[in-house]
C-alpha cells in the first residue's frame, strides 16, 4: 500500500518561496541581468512566483523564461507516455547575462543537464544558477543545486509530487512511499 | 515493442483516429518555435539515421523534410533516383532489404506506386514514412493543411473546405478528405466530372460542380495543381479552358462576398488553376502551409522514433 | 488395363439428372456400366467411394500453361497435374505463350506435350489473330485439324470489329467458338482494379466496367449478325451479365464463363494492396458479384472456367501496379464453387457438375461431361465433407498465386480418372504417367 505523507503544506512552501527569492537575490547581489527560467511544467509556475517576491523586495521586474526540455532528454522512448510537448519562451538574448534555472524537485538531474544543453543553443549566459523547491537526492550526475527550498531524503522507488495552486489547486509538497 | 503513438509508420490518414491527427497538430505547435530559435536544431533525434528515398522529382517536400530531420538532429541520406540502383532496374523489395540490411532507423518515401510507402513498410523494420505514393496519399501535406486551417480559424470543427481541381489523381486530396472529414469539418470537392473520382459521395463528400458554388460555398479552398500531363490524357481540352472555366480569379473570389482563405500544396502553376493575385492575396495562406509543413513534418518524424522497438525502456520517473 | 469397379459412391450425372448412390464400371477406358450392386467380376479392381462423390470429371475451358516460353511457371505436364489434381479431366489451353500457338504446328506442339505427360486431357486454342497482334486471321482450319478446339486471342482483346465479324464468320465452317477477352482497352487503359470506391480510396487506377460491357455488347451484336458462336471469356460485370441474358433471349449463339475468384471475392480483397487479388478481368462489386451467381443460377452463365494463370511470387512481390495479373485456379476451383455455390444453396450439387463438366465439354465439344455408359471414362471422385486449408505446398501447380491459400474449404478431390486410368489419387504420393 503507497502512503502519503504531506511535508510542506501551504504555508511552509510559502515560507520557502520567499527564502529562495531573498537567496537568489543574494546570490545574484542584486538582480541587474537576472533571468529567471521555470522548467515546464511546474518549474513555470514557482518562477512566476518568484519573479512576483523578487520584484516586491527589489521593486523591479525580473524578466521570465519558461523551458520545455524534453526534446533534449537522452530517453526519447519515454514520449510514448508524455508526447505533449510544452512552451519554450526565453527572452530575447541571454549573452552575459545571470540565468536561474527553476524547477520543481531535483533527483537524477538528468533534466537540469538537458537544461542546460538546451539553454547553450540559446545563448551564452555569463553565468548560469540552479533553484529548486525539492531536492530529493538520488543524482546520477554532478549536478548540485545553488538554492534549495527544501530537502527530502527519498528511496528510489519513492515519489516526490510538488503541487502548485495554478495547476492543482493548492500548494503542497508530498511524499508518496510504496509498499 | 512500445507501439508509438502513430504506430509503426505513418502511410496515411485514413488509417489515423482523430486523436492521433491532433496529437501531431499539437506536437507540431511545439515545433514550430524550434524554427524560431537562433539555434534551429534540438537534440532529439541525435544519432537516429533516415533515409530519404525519393523515386519521382520533389524539391519541396524533399527540402521540408530535410530540414525537418536536420533541425532534430537526424543523419540523413538522400536517394533519389537518378544514378542509384533504382534507375538500374533494382526492385523496390530488393532497395528494401538493402535499406534494412545497413541499419537505417526511418524511411521517407516518395514513390509514383500508390501502396509503395506501405509495401516498404511492411517489409522494413524501419519507421516509414509516406511522402506521397502515386495517388494514394501524402499524409504529411494532409497534416500541414489542417495545421494551417487551425492556425487560421481557430479550429477544423464546422469548417467548409472546398478541395478543387483534379482529384482524380490527387493523394494530396485524398490526405485532405480524411483529414478533415475526421476532425469533424464539411468537404466539398469541386472540378471537371473527368477529374473526379467515383464513390465520394460515400465517403461523406460533397460534389459540387461550378467553381463558382464552390466559393460560395466555403470557407478554405484547397485548389490543387493541374498536371500538364491531364490534357495529354484527354481530360481537359486546354489549360486556357480549364482556368477560365475552374481557375480561382480575383473576381470570382470577390464574388464570394466574403473571405474564403486560399490554400495550395505547390508548386503553382500560376494563370492555370490560380491566378497570381490570388495566390499572392491577403486570404493566401499558402506560405504559412511551408512553414507549417517542417514543424508537421517535425511532429512526425519525433512521435514516430518515439516507439523504436530498439529501445529498451527506461523508468519514467528520473528528475 | 485393368477394369475399375467404382463402387457405393454419390454417383451425379448431369446429362441423365441423376444424383444418387450407384456403382460405376469402368474397362477399356470407358464407363461399362451404371447401377446397384455390381457384383466385382474376376480381375476387376475395386474403388470404394462410399461416403464420396463420383461424378463426370471437371472440364476448363481456360487456363495459361506457360510452355512454351515460360516453362519456369508451368509446364503442361505440371499443368496438367494440377487439372488432375483439382479433379479436372479436360482442360482447354490458351494460346498466348511465348511464342503464341497460332500455327498448326504450335497447336502439334500442345497436343503431344499433353499426351506425354498423361494426366488431364489437354485441349489447345488457337490464336484469332496471327501473333495475336489483331490484324491478320490464324489459320483456323489447319489449326483445327491440329486439334485445336476453339480460337481466342485471349489477354489482348479483339479491338477491331472487322476482324471479330470476319473470326465470328470464318469459325462457322469450323464449327468452333471464338472466345474473347471482352475488353475495351481505351477504356481500361492503366487499369489495375475494378473501379470504385475502394480504388479511389487506394488511389488505383480503376477499370469501370463499362470496359468489358461495352466489348460484350459489340460481340453479341456482331454475333447476331453473323451466326457465329461467340463465348465470352471470365465475364465480370452485372451489365455483361444481363447483355447476355437478352441476347440469349433473342437466340444469339452466344455463351458465357465465370471464374470461381468472380464468384468469391469483391474487390475489397485488393485492400492492403494485395496483389494476390490483382486479376484481368478485375474482382469487381458485391453487385456484380450477386449478378455472376445468379447468372451461372439462371444458365446465362454457362459454365465455370477458372482462368488458371500461374504467375511467379517475384511478380506478385511487387507494387500493385507493377505486379502480375492473374491467380491460380485448377486445384481450388471445385472447393471454391461448392462453397460460393452449393453452400448457400443457390444451385444443387448436380447443378455445380453440369457449370463444371457437363457444360462446358458441351460447349467446345470435348469428351467428359457424361457417366453415361460408353461414355470416356472420365471421373473425379471427391469427399464433400473434407475440409482443409490450400498451402502453397499443397499446390501440383508450378505457382501459388492465389488468394484463397490459407482459407478453409470443404470439399477435396480424392482421384482422378482419365479415360479409365487413375491420373491422381490423394493417398498415394505421385503418380506418373
Amino acid at each position: 500500500m503507497p502512503t502519503l505523507s504531506r511535508i510542506a503544506d501551504e504555508r511552509a512552501v510559502a515560507r520557502a518561496l520567499a527564502r529562495m527569492a531573498s537567496e537568489v537575490v543574494e546570490r545574484c547581489q542584486g538582480v541587474e541581468g537576472l533571468i529567471l527560467v521555470g522548467i515546464q511544467r511546474r518549474g513555470v509556475e514557482l518562477a512566476e512566483r518568484l519573479a512576483v517576491l523578487i520584484e516586491k523586495s527589489e521593486g523591479r521586474q525580473v524578466p521570465l523564461g519558461k523551458l520545455d526540455i524534453t526534446l533534449y532528454r537522452d530517453d526519447l522512448q519515454s514520449v510514448g507516455h508524455r508526447p505533449i510537448i510544452g512552451e519554450t519562451s526565453l527572452p530575447r538574448t541571454l549573452d552575459g547575462q545571470t540565468v536561474v534555472i527553476v524547477d520543481d524537485v531535483l533527483y537524477s538531474g538528468r533534466t537540469i543537464r538537458a537544461a542546460l544543453d538546451e539553454l547553450a543553443d540559446f545563448g551564452r549566459p555569463s553565468r548560469i544558477l540552479l533553484c529548486v523547491l525539492v531536492d530529493r537526492g538520488g543524482r546520477e550526475l554532478p549536478i548540485q543545486a545553488d538554492v534549495i527550498g527544501l530537502r527530502v531524503a527519498t528511496d528510489r522507488d519513492d515519489r516526490v509530487d510538488v503541487r502548485v495552486v495554478e495547476r492543482d489547486g493548492e500548494d503542497a509538497v508530498d511524499v508518496v512511499r510504496r509498499g | 515493442m512500445t507501439p508509438t503513438p502513430l504506430g509503426k509508420d505513418l502511410l496515411g490518414l485514413e488509417e489515423l483516429s482523430a486523436d492521433q491527427i491532433r496529437l501531431v497538430l499539437d506536437t507540431a505547435e511545439a515545433f514550430k518555435e524550434v524554427s524560431e530559435r537562433p539555434i534551429k536544431k534540438v537534440p532529439a533525434l541525435r544519432g537516429k539515421t533516415i533515409v530519404n528515398l525519393f523515386f519521382e522529382a520533389s524539391t519541396r517536400t524533399r527540402i521540408s523534410f530535410e530540414f525537418a530531420e536536420k533541425r532534430l538532429s537526424a543523419d540523413t541520406v538522400n536517394v533519389a533516383t537518378q544514378g542509384s540502383s533504382v534507375a538500374k532496374g533494382e526492385t523496390l523489395v530488393d532497395t528494401a532489404r538493402n535499406l534494412e540490411a545497413m541499419r537505417i532507423d526511418m524511411v521517407v518515401i516518395r514513390h509514383p506506386a500508390s501502396g509503395a510507402a506501405k509495401f516498404l513498410g511492411e517489409r522494413i523494420r524501419s519507421n516509414v514514412i509516406n511522402a506521397g505514393d502515386g495517388k494514394h496519399e501524402h499524409p504529411t501535406q494532409g497534416l500541414l493543411d489542417l495545421l494551417t486551417l487551425r492556425d487560421r480559424f481557430g479550429r477544423i470543427e464546422g469548417l467548409k473546405v472546398a478541395i478543387c481541381g483534379d482529384v482524380l489523381h490527387s493523394r494530396v486530396a485524398r490526405s485532405n478528405i480524411w483529414g478533415l472529414t475526421k476532425l469533424g469539418a464539411e468537404v466539398a470537392v469541386c472540378g471537371p466530372a473527368s477529374l473526379l473520382p467515383t464513390g465520394l459521395d460515400r465517403l461523406g463528400v460533397r460534389v459540387i460542380r461550378r467553381i463558382d458554388e464552390a466559393l460560395q460555398w466555403a470557407d478554405a479552398v484547397n485548389i490543387l495543381r493541374l498536371q500538364l500531363e491531364r490534357m495529354e490524357g484527354g481530360f481537359v481540352p486546354s489549360l486556357r479552358e480549364y482556368n477560365r472555366i475552374f481557375g480561382v480569379t480575383r473576381e470570382r473570389l470577390a464574388r464570394a462576398g466574403r473571405e474564403v482563405v486560399v490554400m495550395h500544396p505547390g508548386p503553382m502553376n500560376r494563370g492555370v488553376e490560380i491566378d497570381s493575385d490570388v495566390a499572392d492575396g491577403p486570404a493566401s495562406v499558402i506560405l504559412p502551409q511551408v512553414t507549417n509543413g517542417v514543424a508537421v513534418r517535425m511532429a512526425v518524424l519525433y512521435l514516430l522514433a518515439g516507439g523504436s522497438p530498439d529501445w529498451a525502456t527506461h523508468p519514467a520517473e528520473d528528475r | 488395363m485393368t477394369a475399375l469397379l467404382i463402387s457405393g459412391g454419390r454417383v451425379i450425372d448431369p446429362t441423365r439428372g441423376t444424383d444418387g448412390p450407384a456403382d460405376v464400371l469402368v474397362d477399356e477406358g470407358r464407363i461399362v456400366a451404371v447401377g446397384h450392386n455390381i457384383p466385382l467380376g474376376p480381375g476387376v479392381a475395386r474403388l470404394d467411394a462410399s461416403g464420396r462423390v463420383v461424378a463426370p470429371g471437371l472440364v476448363d475451358l481456360h487456363v495459361h500453361f506457360r510452355e512454351p516460353g515460360q516453362e519456369h511457371l508451368e509446364t503442361i505436364a505440371s499443368g496438367a497435374t494440377a487439372a488432375a489434381a483439382g479433379g479436372f479431366t479436360a482442360v482447354c489451353a490458351m494460346p498466348n505463350t511465348d511464342p503464341v500457338v497460332d500455327n498448326q504446328a504450335a497447336v502439334g506442339f500442345v497436343v503431344r506435350q499433353a499426351i506425354r505427360a498423361g494426366k488431364a486431357r489437354v485441349y489447345p486454342i488457337g490464336c484469332i489473330s496471327l501473333g495475336q497482334k489483331g490484324q491478320q486471321l490464324a489459320e483456323f482450319g489447319e489449326m483445327v485439324a491440329a486439334g485445336a478446339v476453339a480460337v481466342s486471342d485471349d489477354t489482348r482483346p479483339v479491338v477491331s470489329s472487322q476482324l471479330m465479324r470476319t473470326a465470328l464468320e470464318y469459325a462457322q465452317t469450323f464449327g468452333i467458338p471464338v472466345t474473347d477477352h471482352c475488353e475495351d482497352p481505351s477504356l481500361a487503359q492503366g487499369g489495375v482494379m475494378h473501379e470504385g470506391l475502394v480504388a479511389t480510396r487506394l488511389g488505383l487506377k480503376g477499370i469501370p466496367a463499362a470496359a468489358e460491357e461495352v466489348v460484350v455488347a459489340r460481340n453479341i451484336v456482331l454475333a447476331r449478325l453473323t451466326g457465329g458462336h461467340l463465348h465470352v471469356c471470365h465475364v465480370s460485370t452485372a451489365g455483361a451479365v444481363e447483355l447476355i441474358r437478352r441476347a440469349k433471349d433473342l437466340g444469339v449463339r452466344v455463351t458465357a464463363e465465370a471464374t470461381p475468384h468472380h464468384l468469391a471475392l469483391t474487390d475489397l480483397a485488393c485492400e492492403g494492396y494485395q496483389t494476390s487479388a490483382k486479376v484481368r478481368p478485375p474482382l469487381r462489386s458485391a453487385e456484380d458479384r450477386a449478378a455472376i451467381v445468379a447468372g451461372l443460377v439462371d444458365g446465362t452463365i454457362d459454365c465455370i472456367a477458372t482462368d488458371h494463370s500461374p504467375q511467379h511470387y517475384d511478380a506478385k512481390e511487387r507494387e500493385f501496379d507493377e505486379a502480375a495479373a492473374g491467380v491460380v485456379g485448377l486445384e481450388t476451383a471445385l472447393p471454391v464453387a461448392l462453397a460460393e455455390l452449393v453452400k448457400p444453396g443457390h444451385l444443387s450439387l448436380l447443378g455445380l457438375i453440369d457449370r463444371m463438366s457437363t457444360a462446358p465439354a458441351r460447349l467446345y465439344g470435348l469428351s467428359g461431361g457424361s457417366l453415361a455408359v460408353g461414355a470416356p471414362a472420365d471421373i473425379v471422385i471427391f469427399d464433400p465433407n473434407a475440409a482443409w486449408r490450400p498451402q502453397a505446398s499443397d499446390l501440383h501447380s508450378k505457382s501459388a498465386n492465389s488468394p484463397f491459400l490459407g482459407r478453409e474449404f470443404v470439399g477435396r478431390v480424392d482421384q482422378t480418372l482419365v479415360g479409365g486410368r487413375v491420373v491422381f489419387d490423394r493417398s498415394v504420393k505421385n503418380i506418373d504417367g
